[in-house]
């Protein structure tokens, strides 16, 4: 443990869940400390506590619904669970700040983010105007936002998602508090702006030394950044220690399955796929939409440029790039739930691009999809059964033979067929994952595409569902066009990657080839900007 | 932002051809002859062919639009049948009483209705909330002229504070003005009171739920603070927008309250009209507080820009 | 916030959830009231003939603006007729219209706006004239069409949902917009549904919860419409007691006997209020995303 005494410690918190719930405590006899100076990462799924835990320090839990019960939640000796609400107002912004997941809904949208730094100021300080605005400039710069004279006037929506979370940082630590709290402050953001705003809390945690508690759920973060890591489940802390000792020599069997979880960015070997058919292809796809119009500014946004990509049977091609990038459009475009501009989109040599809804519908089965959210994937007004029957019943597939079918296929996704009466609430979010895959099944496709479709679970979950979908590739020879922002996903699946930048394909080859040998200064980026590159999860030390 | 208010304009041009159109249609597909309709029940066989051809009934229906719209367009509203003044004056000489009333119910909802709703919205599912919430159903749900006579019943003849009916100019003498308008203003608002109460709970609620709130209370903000300063000036793009479109309830209340309170304003011309079937009138009328609305409902559209600035061009 | 409590927001109710474990009152005391005051009413309006102990059109001038005895429980009108009786008759045209006027503008407005929603050319159009119809004050287009057509309890009808059919076109297709966003209807679309089992199976579920309270809601402002119209003299022909006319026919002799305005008029709220009450109940149950709204 640090030598000086802990800006932040937590003994024995248990926070109450209101009744009903489906277990007694949202956090149960949680203790952790965090010295000054010291970034300390709680790492855990969803449903871990890890945020209750952070909120209940700020004291911003909803009021009448979660209540700590028990416990002491100590900054420097103060014990922020007796604090009146005023003495708490009075500490936070001052002593402790919080940013938090999303920078666009956490900053208000009506009022100039520099008026957003400055009210910590006017709140806590008899600073005047002139000097407010000083020190706001002042926190601006050491955020590395450019421009700042300009910058100190623009409202949230006119700045990227980068610099609204610098502001978040800048409002935290305007008042150089001694505790920052981080509520997976990275997860909405893109892989290389993750790894600016990673390394800008870093530098400026040391240079201040401010103690970080930092919550996230992903192991590269917590290996880019962790002094010290917490890893928590189902409310309970179930090992703490030395980052370095957490990730090598983890005790714990939860954390031992966890770390194994995270994909490597190595990529094991595979098979090449040799000269076997090509079932899917596209030429020179591309797609623009037009914005306004009509004495509106008209402007042309293009999401996809000239896209070329070929995918054989059985042969799995990773299409990887970062929000904007348009590997999504060319997803929805080959699915051909879009219509593209322009370009060709050749399954087994039909073009299907320019199909009118009457002529493609014959070549629907052929290609199916499965989607990042696997909460609205599914109809929460139907059961699952009908919603996989849907597919071969909308062929003329007879309904008996439609059921006896998605029984197999329920088999097959590891669920039991008898679930098929069921409704989608009744399931979680990785088995839902498991129906929509049934469903695209059920079509018997050649061609099945997963947009983002491991994204929305949990590391644990994220790792079966990946093994299904490999499974289901390799037994029905299928062609997989994996689309997904994360390349450690990708190094694990793929076969064959084609990087997307802005619309346009960048890079692309064997995936091997491309981790150990990345040419285009934007796949080097990415690349850098991985979180824990340099650290290979799963290999343990025995203990 | 010019091009944003050009836009703007330019886009109610359709609206107010498919009101024009709309009120054209109500004479000219009413069963009948429309000239024996407007006529009346004791015109002559003269009369009625007098107005048909007034009303240029024997050319081509498409014609006739055009005809009518460009009398519209230039101002001409139409002649009353039985006082044979033109709508237009009559409109004018009718307005002041129903803009006053329509002014003060405004201002008087708005400065109940938003605190209410704030409140009920802080205290949710508080007995204040319920408080709040069972007034507005309340309002939503008592006629118009229920409630004015019920107002007439207890302060005018019980009580004996404000007169019974009848309207005063405040050009005249603002202390009667304000004197005979308390009543009308008290019924009418009840459902404006209402609607607004109603929109202003349930915007600021979903904005208390806001991540940017919850980042105001980590900055250490006072309850008070985030409730005015960042809840309420998110809530109100909604909140503005539910009193423009409420003014088409507000339209409808003032002719009822006019009525119940015998205030000489554009209301009483309404019913007076039906009574009499004065046709042109009430087509005028309609047209009249149909632009009205669609202005009104403009300005709110462009003053967005002024409350929320992601709404630009 | 509430992220911290579920690990998603369930968007529509699940079917299983339309029951609970406690009971109806319990939970929704007000919104029973309210149905209890809507079937008493109703029942009066069924079986006015039997519980009206005098006929409502009979005139008796000897016995003109009586106070209310054993005979005449609301006492008797200008013209000697029984009060309560009318009352309990006025119940039937108030029900009718409330009823009929919902029942054909949610039907009306659902074709229209399934239409609108997803036929993209239709959409502007159609919005257009749902604009410019929305921008006429409803209560004084109804007027006009009812003083055009001549009174009759049908044009009435008639007259107050032409103004109510662009409100259920606009949520329609606010519906089916946000609907076909959705993931699951995009998968429908992938395994070759046709657009006509889409709106069927996937769009028009989600729009019936929502339908179903705005129904209520036109239903208590069509009660509210056809007593303002009655009152103005545009509305239910005068033969027929209607709640609405008999204020207006009433308010004359207000000053003497306020009752035979009063009465009615406390008729029509408590049923107005009555059916809010319950649409604001079935609101919270069915359509959890407008309650927050609303």
């Amino acid at each position: 443990m640090t030598a000086s005494s802990p800006v932040l410690d937590i003994q024995g918190l248990t926070v109450r869940l209101p009744a009903g719930a489906d277990r007694l405590n949202a956090v149960e006899d949680v203790s952790f400390a965090v010295g000054p100076g010291e970034i300390v990462c709680v790492v855990g799924e969803s449903g871990s506590g890890k945020s209750v835990t952070a909120h209940s320090i700020m004291g911003l839990l909803p009021p009448g619904q979660l209540t700590p019960t028990a416990g002491r939640i100590l900054l420097e000796g103060d014990d922020l669970l007796r604090k009146s609400p005023a003495a708490l107002r009075a500490l936070r912004g001052h002593r402790m700040a919080m940013i938090f997941q999303e920078p666009m809904t956490a900053l208000n949208p009506v009022m100039r983010v520099g008026e957003q730094i400055e009210e910590v100021l006017a709140i806590h300080t008899r600073f005047d105007a002139a000097a407010r605005r000083q020190r706001v400039l002042d926190v601006m710069r050491s955020v590395h936002l450019p421009d700042v004279e300009r910058l100190i006037d623009a409202y949230p929506h006119q700045l990227s998602g980068g610099q609204r979370q610098r502001i978040m940082i800048a409002a935290a630590l305007v008042l150089d508090p001694v505790l920052l709290i981080a509520d997976e402050p990275t997860t909405a953001l893109d892989v290389t702006t993750q790894a600016q705003i990673l390394k800008l809390i870093k530098e400026l945690q040391s240079r201040r030394k401010t103690g970080v508690l930092f919550i996230t759920h992903d192991f590269g973060v917590v290996a880019e950044i962790a002094h010290r890591v917490v890893v928590m489940q189902n409310g309970r802390v179930v090992e703490q220690g030395r980052a370095e000792d957490v990730l090598r020599r983890p005790r714990h069997a939860y954390t031992r399955m966890l770390i194994r979880a995270v994909p490597t960015l190595t990529p094991p070997q595979r098979a090449p796929t040799g000269q076997v058919p090509i079932v899917l292809e596209a030429r020179q796809l591309a797609k623009t939409y037009v914005i306004g119009g009509f004495l509106g500014r008209r402007r042309e946004v293009k999401a996809a440029v000239n896209v070329n990509l070929a995918v054989r049977r059985g042969e799995t091609l990773g299409v990887v790039g970062e929000s904007g990038s348009g590997k999504s459009t060319v997803a929805r475009c080959i699915a051909r739930l879009i219509e593209p501009s322009a370009g060709a989109i050749l399954l087994e040599g039909t073009d299907v691009a320019k199909l009118t809804t009457g002529a493609l519908r014959p070549h629907r089965k052929r290609v199916q999809i499965v989607f990042q959210d696997p909460y609205r994937s599914l109809n929460p007004r139907r059961t699952v059964g009908a919603s996989i029957i849907e597919g071969p019943m909308n062929f003329g597939v007879p309904r008996e033979a439609a059921l006896a079918r998605a029984r197999e296929l329920m088999r097959l996704v590891d669920l039991d067929p008898d679930a098929l009466s069921r409704y989608p609430h009744q399931f979680s979010g990785g088995q839902r994952q498991r129906l929509c895959i049934a469903r695209a099944l059920a079509l018997e496709p050649e061609i099945l595409i997963a947009d983002e479709a491991v994204s929305a679970l949990d590391v644990s979950v994220q790792a079966q569902v990946l093994q299904l979908l490999d499974d289901v590739r390799r037994r029905f020879n299928l062609a997989l066009l994996f689309i997904t922002h994360d390349l450690r996903v990708a190094a694990q699946v793929c076969d064959r990657i084609v990087v997307m930048q802005n619309g346009e394909i960048v890079e692309e080859g064997v995936t091997a080839e491309i981790f150990r040998n990345p040419r285009h200064p934007y796949t080097r980026a990415l690349f850098e900007a991985a979180p824990g590159r340099a650290f290979a999860f799963g290999a343990f030390e025995t203990d | 932002m010019l091009a944003f208010v050009v836009q703007r304009v330019l886009a109610t041009i359709p609206v107010m051809g498919v009101v024009a159109f709309v009120v054209f249609l109500l004479l000219r597909l009413s069963p009948g002859d429309p000239a024996a309709v407007i006529a009346g029940d004791y015109a002559t066989a003269e009369q009625v062919e007098r107005i048909r051809a007034q009303l240029g009934l024997n050319l081509p229906i498409y014609s006739q639009f055009f005809t009518w719209l460009g009398q519209i367009l230039r101002g001409d509203l139409g002649v009353s049948i039985f006082s044979n003044l033109p709508v237009t004056t009559l409109i004018a000489q009718r307005i002041e009483p129903t803009l006053m009333l329509a002014l003060t119910t405004i201002v008087f909802s708005i400065v109940v209705a938003v605190p209410l709703g704030v409140l009920a919205a802080w205290k949710a599912n508080s007995w204040i909330d319920r408080a709040v919430m069972m007034f507005a159903v309340i309002g939503f749900s008592v006629p118009v002229f229920v409630l004015g006579y019920f107002l007439i019943y207890g302060f005018a003849l019980g009580l004996n504070w404000f007169p019974v009916q009848g309207y005063r100019s405040p050009f005249d003498s603002p202390a009667a003005f304000l004197h005979h308008i308390a009543l009308p203003t008290l019924t009418l608002s009840a459902i404006f009171i209402a609607l607004i109460a109603r929109i202003t709970r349930a915007t600021v609620l979903e904005v208390l739920s806001e991540d940017y709130i919850r980042t105001a209370r980590a900055k250490g903000q006072s309850e008070r603070k985030v409730l005015f300063r960042h809840a309420l000036k998110n809530a109100a793009v909604p909140i503005v927008t539910v009193i423009g479109l409420g003014v088409a309830l507000l339209i409808g209340g003032v002719v009822v309250t006019e009525s119940v309170f015998n205030i000489p304003g554009l209301g009483r011309l309404v019913v007076d009209a039906i009574l009499k079937r004065d046709y042109p009138i009430i087509q005028g009328l309609i047209l009249f507080f149909s632009f009205i609305y669609i202005v009104l409902n403009l300005l709110i559209d462009i003053a967005y820009t002024l409350l929320d600035p992601r709404i630009r061009y | 916030m509430s992220d911290l409590l579920q690990p998603r927001g369930e968007a529509v109710i699940a079917p299983r959830d339309l029951r609970g474990r406690r009971g109806l009152f319990a939970r929704q005391p007000l919104a029973v009231l309210g149905a209890a005051i809507i079937v008493v009413m109703a029942l009066a309006a069924l079986g006015a003939p039997l519980i009206a102990p005098v006929d409502p059109l009979a005139l008796d001038p000897l016995r003109r603006l009586r106070p209310p005895s054993e005979i005449n429980w609301f006492g008797t009108d200008q013209f000697g007729r029984d009060v309560f009786s009318r009352v309990v008759f006025g119940a039937r045209v108030s029900l009718i219209v409330g009823v009929a006027v919902a029942a054909l503008s949610v039907a009306i407005g659902l074709a229209i706006g399934l239409a609108a929603g997803y036929v993209h050319w239709l959409d502007a159009v159609v919005m257009r004239v749902m604009d410019g119809l929305m921008a006429i004050p409803g209560v004084l287009l109804a007027i006009a069409l009812v003083s055009l057509s001549g009174a009759s309890l049908t044009t009435v009808i008639v007259a107050i949902t032409v103004p109510e059919v662009p409100r259920v076109v606009r949520l329609v297709r606010s519906v089916v917009l946000s609907v076909r966003e959705e993931p699951y209807v995009e998968a429908a679309i992938a395994v070759g549904t046709r657009l006509p089992l889409i709106l069927v199976r996937h769009v028009l579920p989600n729009s019936i919860p929502p339908l179903i309270v705005q129904a209520t809601y036109i239903c208590a402002s069509a009660m509210l419409t056809e007593a303002i119209l009655s009152f103005l003299g545009a509305g239910t022909p005068p033969e027929i007691p209607s709640w609405g006319n008999m204020m207006a026919e009433g308010r004359l002799f207000f000053p003497i006997a306020p009752r035979i305005v009063l009465l009615p008029g406390v008729a029509l709220a408590l049923t107005i209020l009555a059916v809010n009450v319950l649409g604001d109940g079935l609101r919270d149950r069915l359509d959890p995303k407008l309650a927050k709204r609303m």
